[in-house]
């Protein structure tokens, strides 16, 4: 086992980290209509940076699930609930929260990635380094969209 | 002089042309029977507004009432067609329940009112919740049917006097995909195309575009190229089997909502093949490297796969488009209202990109709209955009617009984009917008997921202004309802889908004390007292054509420069395409000849977002991949639909249009010919899928998604299987009580979801998971179209 398959371990686990708090606030604000779809769509690229790096730990001879966490029955009272807070403003307050802490958890997911770009440079592991330009800019991404709906929502939820 | 029943013949007769020659002129007329043009007292200058095309027509005028229409000879758009919806429709303003008194909400009630009392209720509500909530508690939600001079009123009212940023309009449903992949290509809005391409166009290509029912006369267009010699040949891309579809050389008919992988499959063709301009994609473009990486993973294969189609029609469609010569492509709701609505649309763009297909005649892209107006409240920032295609993001911008209206820049919101209506919507459900005010629409019946409209708009909590003229769904729940003038009411201009600004001068009197919105507005903003930094009344104008010269000062210098119009110069004049001023004082033509855009960084619109997540890049990315203000083709990822079919749901549904109607109905249910040709919702089924359900022809059908159920009438045509349609116009005011039958089961609307395209936050009406089951058999006959509905046609002499 080389010293690259601890960043991989890592960024497995932040990426997986990630998809959950994406359905978590899918869940969560289930009456923010485009928070929730587009939360499960952006969960399903972490699904696919997971997968790769399961298939890709393997040459590092570390063994990972290939799917993500399993879904918490927890999410579909959360579901609900939202929905029966559709009609009242203290949700908005909570989704700026965690649209916080989903930039937060993306950042990180982002540096690790920076992080065995940096590694598979240095190892000459021209697979590797392909699979951290693929995948890299989607973190990128949805961080940027976390940031983007904090921009858009919070003067409503903060002034009104 | 032929007579033609336009109801069963919506298009009449052709006048074939070849590739290349003017369009023969035929002027369409029908006046109320029994009158001949001796009868008329006058005939007035206007264009049509139950669609987008922008045809040009007289209203005939006879005793202060109007007594019909005539298709203008010289119109550049029309050649004198007129559209049946127009032939007829202008009766509606003679309908005998138009609004003549305001009316107030007294003890749950709607009772007639005074416009002193009407008013003060909006202003007392208005100062009330400035004081205690602030600008943001206050909401516009207008139309694609107002007149320019209204909605640039309107705009600056909201943006500027009152300051909040949720005004919107119901472009998002119509035209903001279209505005949104303008901006993303070529970084600003603004149609690059015109009409007249159809007149030189080889291959025209119609992406999701049932253009025969919603721009008849722009079709006749094409319909008399098909019939001439050298007729274009036609790729059709729509799940139903629509005239477009039956004169088309190729018709892929995709599985709704995917749309991005079925574009990513035709540019694969293009790239693949190389059937590029390699030297205008070099000076002109950024971004290919992106394309050719995406499209690299969508082999005809795999999107065979995807979309459902045969993977050889595929291959026809990317060659004909590929090696067209003069390609004319057009765009509209199949992808504006479907799943990834923006990132569809951009790769229609892209490949005008690719092929160095801009700015000549028959190398047209056409991003429609479906309303008659619908542009102006993109240019005049009343629908999420700021006036003048300026730049929230963009301080400079701002401060244009504080200097033309007098303002600080901070009385202007732009700490984020202008407030989309989905969202808008949203704000009032959970309680922090407190007043909604809805001009010229009627989204009881046009927004998604109805269940959740109604009880948005009925809570006590919020109140809401509906300014029309009719008492419509909305009306219904609101607590003030305005009187409005209808078109040929009142005087203004407006703009169609190909940049062609048109006067419509005031033919006749409104009824009772209904009012132009113009005059509405004004007089709100006047009780309110709004004021500019100098203490002057805001906005500074009293009349339309003061309003619209001081619109042209505010398109001064931008894409939509209005400077060389005037309503003298509009008057007798056949449209004219902005931009118009002094260095073109006949208009432009066509947008982007010589791949020059308004893309720079200092000039765009926008800076445009990401596909996917809809995340605004910030100026400085923009300005680090775009310095030099080319065109960007942007690629995308096709994400399967949300809500996709199940054991449960197992249909894809739909929903559209009928020709002989419009919008909700409001006008083209009251009139007589148009309701006879079509009075009732039906449901479109492929026959397979009626065989296997054990459904004729004529039956009774329900259609149920997991919000709500519609039944419907059963028609049986070669649609795709797998896929049910429903036309949107149907509400209940004709029901005779509030919901119909006892509930509310006639609206498509009632079935579709909340949800929308992450960029142009346009609402999706075309992927909802459905089932259908029969209900029993259906009424004896369907009802025939009432006859005699004729109108005349004179055929010009070649001329055009």
């Amino acid at each position: 086992m080389t010293k690259l398959a601890l960043p991989i371990v890592q960024l497995h686990r932040s990426e997986r980290h990630l998809a959950h708090a994406l359905r978590a606030i899918a869940a969560r604000h289930h009456s923010d209509q485009d928070i929730c779809h587009l939360a499960r769509d952006l969960a399903g690229w972490c699904d696919e940076h997971v997968e790769l790096l399961a298939r890709h730990g393997r040459r590092y001879h570390v063994r990972l699930p290939a799917g993500p966490r399993r879904i918490h029955a927890r999410r579909w009272i959360q579901e609900k609930l939202s929905d029966a807070m559709k009609t009242r403003p203290e949700p908005a307050l909570l989704l700026l929260a965690d649209l916080r802490r989903v930039h937060r958890i993306a950042a990180g997911v982002s540096l690790d990635w920076e992080l065995l770009a940096q590694g598979a440079q240095a190892t000459k592991d021209d697979d590797l380094l392909a699979l951290t330009q693929r995948c890299h800019p989607q973190s990128l991404r949805q961080m940027r969209w976390a940031n983007a709906m904090l921009k858009e929502l919070s003067p409503q939820a903060l002034a009104v | 002089m032929a007579r033609t029943d336009r109801i069963s013949d919506p298009w009449g007769s052709r006048t074939p042309y070849a590739a290349g020659e003017p369009w023969p002129q035929r002027v369409d007329r029908y006046l109320t029977p029994g009158l001949t043009d001796d009868d008329v007292d006058r005939w007035v200058q206007s264009a049509a507004v139950l669609h987008s095309n922008g045809d040009g027509l007289d209203i005939a005028v006879k005793d202060g009432r109007i007594v019909g229409v005539r298709g203008r000879a010289g119109d550049r758009v029309n050649h004198g067609r007129l559209d049946p919806k127009d032939l007829f429709g202008w009766q509606a303003n003679h309908a005998r329940d138009r609004l003549h008194t305001p009316l107030i909400r007294q003890n749950g009630v709607l009772v007639e009112s005074d416009w002193d009392t009407a008013m003060d209720r909006i202003v007392a509500r208005s100062r009330q919740l400035l004081d205690e909530r602030g600008p943001n508690s206050i909401g516009f939600y207008t139309s694609g049917q107002l007149f320019l001079e209204e909605y640039y009123t309107q705009c600056v009212i909201a943006h500027g006097a009152i300051g909040t940023n949720h005004v919107d309009g119901n472009t998002r449903l119509c035209t903001a995909t279209a505005a949104e992949a303008l901006k993303e290509s070529f970084g600003c809005d603004g149609q690059p195309g015109s009409y007249t391409d159809v007149d030189h166009a080889d291959v025209i290509a119609l992406y999701g575009h049932n253009v025969v029912e919603t721009q008849t006369v722009l079709w006749m267009r094409m319909l008399d190229r098909l019939a001439g010699p050298n007729p274009p040949a036609i790729v059709c891309i729509d799940p139903r089997p629509t005239p477009v579809a039956r004169h088309a050389t190729v018709h892929l008919a995709p599985l709704p909502g995917t749309n991005v992988a079925l574009m990513n499959g035709l540019l694969h063709e293009i790239l693949d093949h190389d059937w590029m301009d390699h030297d205008y994609i070099e000076a002109h473009t950024v971004g290919f490297h992106e394309l050719r990486k995406r499209v690299a993973e969508f082999p005809p294969e795999r999107v065979a796969d995807i979309c459902g189609v045969d993977p050889d029609d595929v291959r026809r469609a990317g060659e004909l488009i590929g090696t067209a010569e003069r390609l004319l492509s057009t765009v509209l709701q199949g992808f504006y209202q479907s799943h990834q609505a923006t990132a569809a649309a951009v790769q229609v763009n892209n490949i005008h990109l690719v092929r160095g297909m801009l700015g000549r005649p028959g190398c047209g892209l056409l991003q429609m709209n479906g309303q008659p107006t619908a542009e102006n409240t993109r240019e005049c920032g009343a629908d999420g955009d700021l006036a003048g295609f300026r730049n929230w993001a963009n301080d400079s911008h701002i401060e244009e617009l504080a200097t033309l209206w007098n303002l600080d820049v901070t009385a202007i919101p732009h700490y984020a984009p202008p407030t989309h209506a989905m969202q808008m919507f949203r704000y009032a459900e959970e309680g922090s917008l407190r007043m909604l005010w809805v001009s010229a629409t009627n989204p009881a019946v046009s927004l998604p997921e109805l269940g959740r409209i109604r009880r948005i708009l009925s809570q006590d909590r919020l109140f809401l202004v509906v300014q029309d003229m009719f008492l419509t769904e909305t009306a219904q729940l609101a607590d003030v309802v305005l009187p409005a003038a209808a078109w040929a009411e009142k005087t203004g201009t407006f703009t169609n889908a190909d940049r062609t600004v048109h006067i419509s001068d005031k033919a006749v009197d409104p009824p009772g004390q209904a009012r132009s919105d113009f005059d509405i507005f004004l007089d709100y903003a006047r009780r309110m007292d709004f004021r500019d930094r100098d203490g002057r009344p805001l906005p500074a104008w009293n009349t339309p054509d003061e309003a619209f010269e001081a619109w042209k000062r505010c398109s001064a210098g931008r894409p939509c420069d209005y400077t060389g119009l005037s309503y003298e110069k509009l008057r007798g004049s056949g449209g004219i395409q902005w931009p118009c001023n002094a260095e073109h004082p006949d208009g432009v033509e066509r947008l982007y000849a010589g791949g020059e855009f308004f893309a720079a960084p200092d000039y765009c619109e926008a800076y445009g977002k990401d596909l996917i997540t809809g995340a605004p890049l910030e100026p400085t990315e923009y300005r680090a991949m775009n310095p030099f203000g080319k065109a960007i083709i942007k690629a995308a990822e096709y994400v399967p639909p949300h809500e996709r079919p199940s054991a449960e749901y197992p249909y894809v549904l739909i929903t559209g249009r009928t020709v002989y109607h419009f919008h909700t109905r409001t006008k083209t249910g009251r009139t007589p010919q148009l309701q006879a040709a079509a009075p009732e919702v039906w449901v479109e089924l492929a026959r397979a899928d009626a065989l296997r359900a054990g459904i004729v022809e004529g039956d009774l059908v329900e259609i149920r998604t997991v919000r709500g159920c519609v039944t419907a009438a059963a028609r049986l045509t070669d649609l795709r299987r797998g896929v049910v349609f429903l036309p949107f116009h149907y509400g209940y005011w004709d029901t005779g009580d509030d919901g119909g039958k006892g509930g509310h089961h006639r609206a498509a609307n009632e079935l579709t979801l909340t949800d929308w395209d992450p960029v142009s936050k346009q609402p999706i009406f075309k992927t909802a998971a459905a089932s259908v089951r029969r209900i029993g058999a259906g009424m004896a006959a369907t009802p025939e179209p009432v006859a005699h509905a004729v109108a005349d046609e004179h055929l010009g002499e070649g001329r055009s």
